[in-house]
C-alpha cells in the first residue's frame, strides 16, 4: 500500500510537468490580453503597450515559461495580474466555500440517493423502482440553473424562509451556513441524487443476484442486514468511485451554482480569471484542480482496498 | 492602508464625542451598513494606473480632488479653500483647507498634491494636455502651491476637477511617486471612506468604514462637489450576476444596486420595496468606432454611407427598450451638457438613398466590412446587431466576428487588414461625463496610430481641440465645440448611437443618493 501511494505520488510530478507546459501554451494561445482589460476601455494603444512591457508579456514565450516554473519550483503560484495579491491568498479565500458546498452537496446526495437505489433494486420491477427511477431521469435531466432559480423564487423570495445568496462559514456562524448552503446545495445535489441512484440500484441488483447473499437469507438475517451489509458492502466500490468523481468535479466545476447563489468559490475565481484573461490565476487554479483529481484518484484506489480485501495494488 | 477593530472602534468613539455622545455607548451600537452591488468587480485599486470605471468609484470612497464638477458640470474648490488666477492667466496659487488629513492622520500637504498631479498627468490625456503647456508646479509652503503656465489654458479648473477617468485624486507624496505605469497597493488617502483591505475578497466583496476624521465642505451636496458625509459606517460592495443581485436587493439582503440591466427593470420595478431611478442626469452615449486606418473603413465615403445608413432610435429601442431609459441625441455632447448642439447632425440623420449613393461613389465593391461582435455584453451585443442590419440594407457586405468583450479589448488594438485578423467597426459606450467637451474624451482626439483604438489622424481636429483649451470665455468654448462636433461628423470619425440611461435600484429605506454621473456614496444612508 505504501508503494503504491509513493508510485502515484511520484506519478503526480510529471503529469503536473505536462498540465503546467500545456495549461500555459493554451491560455497565451487564447486571443485576449489582460494588459487591454488592465488599462480599461479609455485607454491609448501606447498606454497598454507600456503595461504589457511592464508585465513582461512582450517576452518570448520560452522565457514567461521558464519564469513561472522558477516560481513554481519555490512553491510560489505567482501574483494576480490585476488585483496584485498572491495567487495563494486567492485561492485560499475561496477553498471554503468550495470544498463546504462539494462537501454539503455530496453528503445530501449519498444520504438520499443510496437508500432511495437500495430500495429501487429490492424492489426492481415494481411500481417503486419505476417510480425511482421516473424521478432519477427527470432529477438528471433538470438544469442547475434553472432548479436553482425556482428554489430561490420559491424558498427565497415567495416564502422569505432561506436567503437567496451569500455564503456564510460554519466556524463562525453554523445556523447561518445552514440557512446559506440550503438552497445551494439541494440544487446542485439533483444530479447526483440521480446520479448515485442509478449506480446504486444496478450494483446492488447485480450483488443481489450471488450466492452468498441467498446464503445469508438462508441464514436467516434480517432483510435490512441483507440489503446495507451484505448487498451494498458488496457493491460499494463503483458507488465509492462516482462519489469521488463527483467530489473532485464540483471541487472546481460548481460554477453555475456558484454564480446563481453568490458563493465566492473557486469555480468563479477561475471563471472571472479567464474572462479578465489573468493569466496567474488560471495557471495556478489549474494546477490545483489537477492536484485535486490526482489526491481524489489515489483515495479512491486507497477505498477500494478497504472495501474489497480481494483488490491489491 | 490595514484597519483594524481597534481603530475603528476609535474611530466610532471619536465621531462619538464629536457630536456630543457618550463614546462609549455609540462604539457599542450596531454599525449601520449600506450593502451595495457594484456596476463591477473590484480588482484594480489604483484609479490613476487603469481608466476602469470601477477603479475610479473607488477612488471616489478614499481620495479626495482638488476640484470637483457640480450638477451644472461646473468646477467648484473641493480640497481647495481659494486660488487665485494671475492677471496673465499664466500663474494658479491654490491653497489647501485647513484640517485636511491623510487617513493616517498625517496633514495634507502641498507636496502631496503636486507629487500626486504629476502621477495622474502621465496617464490622462486631459493631464498629458495641462502638464504639456505647465512651466513650474512647486509648493510655495505647507498649503499652498503655485503651477505656472507658458500660455493660458481655459479649462484648467475643469481639468482638476475632471469628474472621470482618470480623476485627478490626492494622494501622500510617497505613494504618489510611485512610477504612473506601477499599480499603487497603499490606499491611503483624504477622502470620506477608508478601504479595508483585510475584508478585500476579489470577485466577491470589498468594504470601507467610514473616515472619523474627515472635514466635509460645508455646502450642500452637489454631484462630485460640496460637502462629502459618510452617513454610514460601513459600505459593502458584493459581486454578483444581475439575476442574483435582483433577487437580493427584492429580498432585502441588499440596499443598492447601481446598474439594474435593461431587461430586468421591468421585474425590479413590480417589486415591493424596491424603487428603481435613473440618478444620472446626462447617462451614456454610444458609438460605433470606426477603424480610420484598414480599408474599406479608411475610406470616409464609406464611412459616411454607414452613417447615413442606421437610425439612432432604433440602437436605442433595441438595446434598452424602456423609453423613458433613452433619448434620441444627435449632438456628440449629451443633451443636458453645456456643449451639447446641433452642427453637423444632418451627416447623421438616417438616409439610405443616400447611402447607396455614397457607397457608389466610394466605388464599393462588396469588400468585407468586418465588425467586432461582443456576444457576452447586453447593451453592445444588439448595438453591433442592429448595425450589421442597416449595413447590409445598403449594400455593405458585413462579416460579424464574434467573441468575449475581453477578447474584443485585445482584438481591438490590431492595425492589420481585415483578412488578417483585423477590423472596421466595433461598439462602445462611455459615461455622459467622459464626453462634455473635446477634451475629456479620450475617443476624441484625433491622435493618429498611438491614440484610442480607431485611430483617425486629422490636423484640424487638433488644432480645434487647442482652441478649445485656450477658449478664454464660456461663449467662445461653445463656438469651438459646435465647430468640433461639425468637424468630428465631416471626418466620419464614429456613429454616435444616442444617450441612454442605466437606473439604480434601491430598497426604500435607503436615502441621499446623489444625482450625478458618477456614483457616490457619501450622503447615502439606511434608515
Amino acid at each position: 500500500m505504501l508503494l503504491l501511494v509513493l508510485r502515484r505520488v511520484l506519478a503526480t510530478v510529471p503529469v503536473m510537468a505536462v498540465v503546467a507546459l500545456v495549461v500555459f501554451l493554451m491560455i497565451r494561445l487564447t486571443p485576449g490580453d489582460p494588459a487591454a482589460v488592465l488599462a480599461g476601455d479609455n485607454a491609448t494603444l501606447d498606454q497598454i503597450q507600456r503595461i504589457r512591457a511592464n508585465l513582461g508579456l512582450d517576452e518570448p514565450l520560452w522565457h514567461q515559461f521558464a519564469a513561472w516554473v522558477g516560481q513554481l519550483a519555490r512553491g510560489d503560484l505567482g501574483t494576480s495580474i490585476f488585483t496584485q495579491l498572491p495567487v495563494t491568498t486567492l485561492i485560499g479565500q475561496r477553498v471554503e466555500p468550495t470544498l463546504m458546498l462539494a462537501l454539503t452537496t455530496m453528503v445530501f446526495s449519498i444520504l438520499v440517493a443510496v437508500p432511495l437505489g437500495v430500495l429501487a433494486a429490492w424492489k426492481a420491477g415494481t411500481w417503486i423502482d419505476r417510480l425511482i427511477m421516473v424521478v432519477a431521469v427527470v432529477a438528471f435531466s433538470f438544469p442547475v440553473f434553472v432548479l436553482g432559480y425556482l428554489l430561490v423564487y420559491q424558498f427565497g423570495i415567495s416564502l422569505r424562509w432561506l436567503p437567496t445568496q451569500g455564503y456564510r462559514s460554519p466556524f463562525a456562524d453554523p445556523w447561518g451556513f445552514v440557512r446559506h448552503m440550503t438552497l445551494p446545495a439541494l440544487a446542485l445535489s439533483s444530479i447526483y441524487i440521480a446520479l448515485i441512484t442509478r449506480i446504486t440500484r444496478a450494483s446492488v441488483l447485480e450483488v443481489l443476484g450471488e450466492d452468498y447473499i441467498r446464503t445469508a437469507r438462508a441464514k436467516g438475517q434480517t432483510e435490512a442486514k441483507v440489503l446495507f451489509r451484505h448487498a451494498l458492502g458488496n457493491a460499494a466500490v463503483p458507488i465509492v468511485t462516482i462519489v469521488g468523481i463527483g467530489v473532485a468535479l464540483l471541487i472546481g466545476g460548481a460554477v453555475v451554482t456558484e454564480t446563481v447563489f453568490n458563493i465566492p468559490g473557486l469555480g468563479r475565481l477561475v471563471v472571472d480569471a479567464i474572462l479578465r484573461r489573468d493569466y496567474p490565476i488560471i495557471q495556478g487554479l489549474i494546477l490545483v484542480f489537477s492536484l485535486v483529481y490526482i489526491l481524489i484518484n489515489l483515495l479512491i484506489d486507497i477505498a477500494y482496498t478497504a472495501l474489497d480485501p480481494r483488490i491489491r495494488y | 492602508m490595514d484597519l483594524t477593530r481597534r481603530d475603528m472602534m476609535a474611530g466610532a468613539a471619536a465621531a462619538g464625542a464629536a457630536a456630543g455622545l457618550p463614546g462609549g455607548a455609540l462604539a457599542q451600537a450596531k454599525p449601520s451598513v449600506l450593502r451595495v452591488v457594484p456596476h463591477a468587480n473590484l480588482q484594480i485599486l489604483d484609479p490613476i494606473f487603469t481608466t476602469i470605471y470601477i477603479s475610479r468609484n473607488h477612488g471616489y470612497m478614499v481620495y479626495d480632488t482638488l476640484f470637483a464638477l457640480d450638477d451644472q458640470l461646473q468646477p467648484r474648490p473641493q480640497m481647495v479653500d481659494t486660488w487665485e488666477v494671475s492677471p496673465d492667466r499664466l500663474r494658479y496659487t491654490f491653497r489647501l483647507r485647513d484640517g485636511l488629513a491623510w487617513h493616517d492622520g498625517s496633514p495634507v500637504t502641498a507636496e502631496d498634491c503636486t507629487a500626486s498631479l504629476v502621477r495622474w498627468s502621465r496617464r490622462d490625456p486631459m493631464g498629458q494636455r495641462l502638464f504639456a503647456i505647465v512651466d513650474k508646479l512647486e509648493a510655495q509652503d505647507a498649503k499652498t502651491f503655485v503651477m505656472t503656465l507658458k500660455q493660458p489654458y481655459g479649462i484648467v479648473l475643469e481639468t482638476l476637477g475632471k469628474i472621470s477617468s482618470n480623476v485627478p485624486f490626492m494622494m501622500p507624496k510617497r505613494i504618489a511617486e510611485t512610477p504612473a505605469d506601477q499599480q499603487i497597493q497603499d490606499t491611503t488617502g483624504s477622502g470620506p471612506f477608508m478601504f479595508k483591505r483585510d475584508e478585500w475578497q476579489p470577485g466577491n466583496k470589498a468594504v470601507w468604514v467610514k473616515n472619523p476624521n474627515y472635514k466635509p465642505r460645508a455646502e450642500p451636496v452637489s454631484s462630485a462637489a460640496g460637502g462629502k458625509i459618510p452617513k454610514v459606517d460601513r459600505v459593502e460592495w458584493y459581486t454578483m450576476d444581475p439575476n442574483t443581485a435582483m433577487n437580493a436587493l427584492i429580498a432585502g439582503e441588499v440596499d443598492y444596486w447601481e446598474q439594474v440591466t435593461p431587461d430586468l427593470v421591468p421585474i425590479v420595478k413590480q417589486a415591493q420595496g424596491v424603487k428603481v431611478e435613473n440618478l444620472d442626469p446626462i447617462g451614456n452615449m454610444g458609438w460605433g468606432r470606426f477603424n480610420h486606418l484598414v480599408a474599406p473603413s479608411n475610406n470616409p465615403l464609406i464611412r459616411h454611407a454607414a452613417m447615413k445608413a442606421v437610425n439612432q432610435e432604433d440602437y436605442l429601442r433595441t438595446a434598452i427598450g424602456d423609453p423613458e431609459l433613452y433619448r434620441v441625441c444627435k449632438s456628440i455632447f449629451p443633451t443636458g451638457t453645456p456643449l451639447y448642439n446641433e452642427a453637423g447632425v444632418d451627416m447623421v440623420t438616417q438616409n439610405q438613398a443616400d447611402a447607396r449613393a455614397l457607397l457608389k461613389q466610394a466605388g464599393y465593391n462588396g469588400e468585407e466590412f468586418a465588425i467586432l461582435q461582443p456576444t457576452d455584453h447586453p447593451v453592445l451585443n444588439p448595438f453591433t446587431l442592429v448595425t450589421a442590419e442597416a449595413l447590409r440594407k445598403v449594400g455593405f457586405n458585413v462579416k460579424l466576428v464574434a467573441m468575449d468583450w475581453s477578447t474584443l479589448g485585445q482584438r481591438r488594438t490590431s492595425r492589420e487588414p481585415v483578412s488578417n485578423g483585423g477590423w472596421n467597426m466595433f461598439h462602445t459606450w462611455w459615461i455622459g461625463g467622459d464626453v462634455i467637451n473635446p477634451l475629456t474624451g479620450v475617443g476624441f482626439a484625433a491622435a493618429g496610430e498611438k491614440g484610442w483604438p480607431g485611430w483617425h489622424t486629422d490636423p484640424r481636429t487638433e488644432e480645434l481641440r487647442a482652441e478649445f483649451a485656450a477658449a478664454a470665455t464660456p461663449e467662445e468654448a461653445k463656438k469651438v465645440a459646435a465647430a468640433f462636433q461639425a468637424r468630428t461628423y465631416e471626418i466620419g470619425s464614429y456613429i454616435n448611437l444616442g444617450q441612454f440611461f442605466v437606473p439604480v435600484g434601491y430598497r426604500e429605506n435607503v436615502r441621499g443618493m446623489i444625482p450625478s454621473p458618477v456614483q457616490f456614496f457619501w450622503n447615502m444612508a439606511v434608515a
